[in-house]
């Protein structure tokens, strides 16, 4: 049973089954574990961050294509449902509509994209979907009129997910539409993320990795590496929308800093690069380890940077906003001596 | 044979995943001119890129004028007196024929009576003396690629099927140029698939086959037994042409 | 072996229509400029425009030209250069502060010698980070596009850090030097003193390049470097070398560049290098990667596109960029001037 959800892709490796065991009940049990506002927004954070860094790794580590469009993606998901709330009404209909049609926009968006530049050299395919990105970005915040500009929107759910439903107490935590919401997020981001598994471990997955060795050589056996891409990268902008969906109905809120900005997507990179590219399994140790960074490192580094108060260089270097600055050279680090990840670490030291 | 400016021994090359050179052995006479021989894709390209250090050879050891240069860089090597003529010419199109010049005098300006034994020996070169290079015809751009070799005087010339795909009348232009080159005393390591130019050209011959050398010995004996050429270079040579 | 037979060999007549289409890249600049003119109507908001436009395009190109040229010899993209134009910025305008007597003097001569020391400390600091960058970062992993992208991305985030770590984290805001302030009237129309400086600056910088490139040995050796490396490497040239110098040179550049912005936008914050870097990203690639010339010719239809666009329709200029883009790419999928490549 378990075998064929992981889609007979098991961690491979003692420690990894544990530390993903760990973050999978962790996140299951959050609320009774970790009882809180910023622990439980921190569960849902790292639930949706690791469907979007696994669709991210679809691309980066499946077809080796580096792309800086992807959080273009995730906030057209968000601002799917959120516009689709806004002008529909709260209900659950809305939120259907706007997350399928977000992913199908995404999907379409990535089509013209691959088709554009898939055959092009990597390192044309990043600059302009760095451009096209920064581009997007700017138009939601001009288009104030409908996307609420720079600030955004909030926008109403169903009642049932807010924190206004009361459904009494268990285990000494109160049950509201909050716990609701959760388990609805978890659930969906716990399915995405099997279907990723299930992808990459098809046939079709294969190609892709068979692909991302040797192009050359797959378009010889007669693979049409080109349409591979593109399936590829259709399906990874579908579920990073769907992801951006999942965020924007756990914030109630749209925005484009929370959901377009290039600090996003440099997060997205570090995630499947520390995390291990090409591994699925590498984007939810890699997500779960960045956004517990963003959150608790940051509490770390300032008790850090009060105790070496006196040395000035080094209490700045260790001053809370500087995490990333740690995260950055985590990040080369990686790149150079292990480009397998965290997950390929484990695996090979089994 | 006597003085040797160039030895390969064993020389293995890899290119890519790709095993090219299967030990090669080589010895190049100073003072004359060597010709290499053999089907296409038997590894003779890689044999003189190897030698020019433009792909690293895995295993084996190369000699020049009495130094191992077998882990020397590229430019070190054509510092050492290597003169290279690739296939495709290598021509800068970007550049004029002049510039292209300049380039290949690396250790100082060209001298005037040399410039004046380029532009005798391939008119077409004082011509366009100040165009691109890139707007050249294919035989223009090979002369302009033999005429780089000879800006400085190096102490062996690498030069890579000089006549492929010329029209006649530009081959014999090739031809008696190298030949020019040849009687100044210049020594030659060659790889020619026109028969006709290797013999009238060659003193030496070394035929390859699958990423080795099978025969060596004097051109004229090559030339001289039908029997030979039939083995080494297949039926389809024109043995008398 | 007979003699060659004589043989006069002749370039055969280029076709009008192809030396136009080979014109073309540089015709679009007056095309555009036109297009402006009758766009706008009014003359003296038409120069004002056109000004700024070349002014911002003239920035743009010295950011532009060392990635472009790093690009075609080695085949290297650097997405970390974006943080050579911040540093850049932080150490140019802390000098310019610690000059504030001679920057805030009535005097055109002071405040130039203020702008040079400036200048020349943000190209020593950037210059030296570059070589730094090339030995640590990116070196390691030449021929890896993927681990390429990854590696100077990560390097654009640590040195931005590190400007904050420097800096602080605040934006820094900064008046131009006094006689640089306020503008001039030529025919009705305002021309901002330092946006004539920096198209003067622009422009020599262009054509010193430009001689660089045709008169000198080291720039025929770089420019047949972006041709076939190989043959320049097999004539006896270190291409390695000549690469690193031209990678802190197009540091030093970027850092140059940062100056210009800093004091065209009067603050400067550890994020504008990533902010510029789109922009130089688009010039680079409708240039042709590679081409100097190209990055020339895209970074002044980029400027001057974004401050038609922006007087005509403003919420459409950002946009506008892409939209060249996009144009440019349908018409010549390589960039303008794409760089011939042996291989």
């Amino acid at each position: 049973m378990i075998m064929k959800l992981l889609s007979g892709d098991t961690p491979r490796s003692k420690i990894l089954t544990l530390v993903l065991l760990a973050i999978f009940l962790c996140l299951a049990l959050a609320p009774f574990l970790f009882p809180g506002v910023r622990s439980l927004d921190t569960a849902a954070r790292i639930a949706i961050f690791i469907v979007l860094a696994a669709s991210y790794d679809l691309l980066l580590g499946y077809t080796g294509v580096v792309s800086f469009a992807h959080t273009m993606f995730f906030g057209i998901g968000a601002y799917g449902v959120g516009l689709a709330s806004q002008h529909m009404g709260r209900g659950y209909s809305a939120l259907i509509v706007g997350s399928l049609s977000g992913a199908l926009l995404a999907a379409a968006l990535a089509f013209v994209i691959a088709l554009f530049s898939l055959r092009v050299r990597a390192i044309f395919f990043a600059m302009i979907t760095l451009a096209v990105a920064s581009a997007v970005a700017v138009l939601v915040s001009q288009l104030s009129w409908l996307t609420g500009g720079e600030d955004g929107f909030t926008f109403r759910i169903p009642r049932e997910l807010g924190p206004a439903l009361r459904l009494g107490e268990f285990a000494g935590v109160k049950i509201n539409g909050k716990l609701v919401n959760y388990y609805l997020i978890f659930t969906l981001s716990l399915i995405l993320f099997l279907i990723m598994l299930r992808v990459v471990n098809s046939p079709f997955g294969r190609v892709l990795q068979a692909i991302r060795e040797n192009d050359f050589r797959a378009e010889a056996i007669g693979y049409r590496v080109v349409w591979y891409r593109t399936v590829a990268t259709c399906l990874s902008a579908a579920i990073a929308a769907l992801a951006g969906s999942l965020f924007a109905i756990w914030l109630r809120y749209v925005g484009p800093d929370t959901t377009l900005s290039f600090a996003i997507m440099l997060d997205l990179l570090l995630m499947v690069v520390i995390g291990g590219m090409g591994t699925i399994y590498g984007a939810a140790i890699g997500a779960t380890l960045l956004v517990l960074a963003q959150t608790y490192l940051q509490d770390l580094m300032g008790s850090a940077a009060a105790a070496t108060e006196a040395i000035p260089l080094l209490s700045r270097l260790l001053d809370p906003d500087r995490w990333l600055l740690w995260l950055g050279v985590l990040f080369i680090l990686s790149v150079y001596f292990f480009p397998t990840g965290i997950v390929g670490r484990l695996r090979a030291g089994k | 044979m006597s003085d040797l400016i160039l030895t390969l021994k064993n020389v293995h090359t890899d290119i890519a995943q790709y095993h090219i050179l299967h030990g090669v052995d080589l010895d190049v006479p100073r003072g004359a001119v060597t010709m290499m021989l053999g089907r296409n894709g038997v590894g003779k390209t890689t044999t003189l890129r190897t030698i020019m250090g433009l792909w690293a050879a895995r295993d084996g050891a190369i000699s020049f004028d009495g130094q191992d240069i077998t882990g020397l860089p590229t430019p070190a090597r054509a510092r050492l007196g290597l003169g290279f003529v690739p296939e495709d010419m290598g021509i800068f199109t970007d550049l004029t024929v002049e510039e292209n010049m300049m380039l290949a005098a690396a250790s100082g300006p060209l001298d005037a009576a040399r410039k004046e034994r380029i532009f005798t020996a391939f008119p077409p070169l004082r011509t366009f003396w100040d165009s691109e290079a890139g707007n050249l015809s294919g035989g223009q751009k090979q002369m302009l690629s033999i005429a780089r070799a000879m800006a400085e005087t190096r102490k062996l010339y690498l030069i890579d099927e000089p006549t492929k795909g010329l029209a006649p009348a530009i081959v014999s232009t090739m031809a008696a140029a190298l030949r020019e080159l040849k009687d100044e005393g210049a020594t030659i390591l060659m790889v020619e698939q026109n028969f006709a130019v290797a013999k009238a050209l060659g003193d030496y011959a070394a035929v390859m086959d699958d990423g080795r050398i099978v025969w060596t010995g004097t051109m004229a004996e090559l030339a001289g037994s039908a029997e030979l050429q039939e083995k080494f270079m297949g039926l389809s040579m024109e043995a008398g042409a | 072996m007979s003699a060659a037979p004589d043989h006069k060999p002749t370039f055969a007549d280029v076709p009008i229509t192809e030396r136009v289409a080979q014109a073309m890249p540089v015709l679009l600049i007056p095309i555009l400029v036109v297009l402006g003119l009758l766009a706008i109507g009014n003359p003296s908001s038409w120069l004002t425009l056109t000004v700024s436009g070349l002014a911002m395009g003239m920035m743009i190109f010295v950011m532009a030209s060392g990635l472009t040229l790093v690009f075609g010899l080695m085949d290297v993209i650097n997405f970390g250069h974006g943080a050579f134009i911040s540093v850049g910025a932080f150490v140019g305008i802390s000098v310019l502060f610690a000059l504030s007597t001679w920057a805030g003097a009535p005097s055109l001569a002071l405040n130039l010698a203020a702008i040079l020391l400036a200048v020349v400390a943000a190209m020593v600091v950037t210059g030296a980070l570059g070589w730094a960058f090339e030995r640590v970062i990116v070196k390691p992993v030449y021929g890896a596009h993927l681990k390429q992208i990854l590696v100077t991305v990560g390097g654009l985030i640590v040195l931005e850090q590190l400007i904050h770590v420097v800096w602080g984290p605040e934006e820094i805001f900064l008046t131009r030097p006094e006689m640089l302030k306020g503008s001039i009237t030529f025919w009705g129309a305002a021309l901002e003193k330092y946006r004539l400086l920096a198209v003067a600056v622009g422009l020599v910088l262009f054509i010193a390049m430009r001689l660089v490139f045709r008169r000198t040995k080291i720039g025929l050796i770089v420019r047949a470097g972006v041709e076939n490396g190989e043959m320049v490497e097999a004539l006896g040239y270190r291409l390695r070398i000549v690469f690193v110098g031209v990678f802190i040179a197009g540091s030093a550049l970027a850092g140059l560049g940062g100056v210009m912005w800093g004091l065209y936008q009067e603050v400067i914050t550890a994020g504008m290098g990533e902010e510029m870097m789109i922009l130089v990203f688009i010039v680079v690639i409708i240039g042709g990667l590679g081409s100097v010339e190209g990055a020339f010719i895209g970074a002044l239809l980029v400027g001057l596109m974004q401050n038609y666009i922006a007087f005509l329709e403003p919420k459409l200029a950002l946009i506008s960029n892409i939209g060249l883009m996009t144009a440019i790419l349908m018409w010549r999928p390589q960039g303008m001037m794409p760089v011939v490549k042996a291989k």
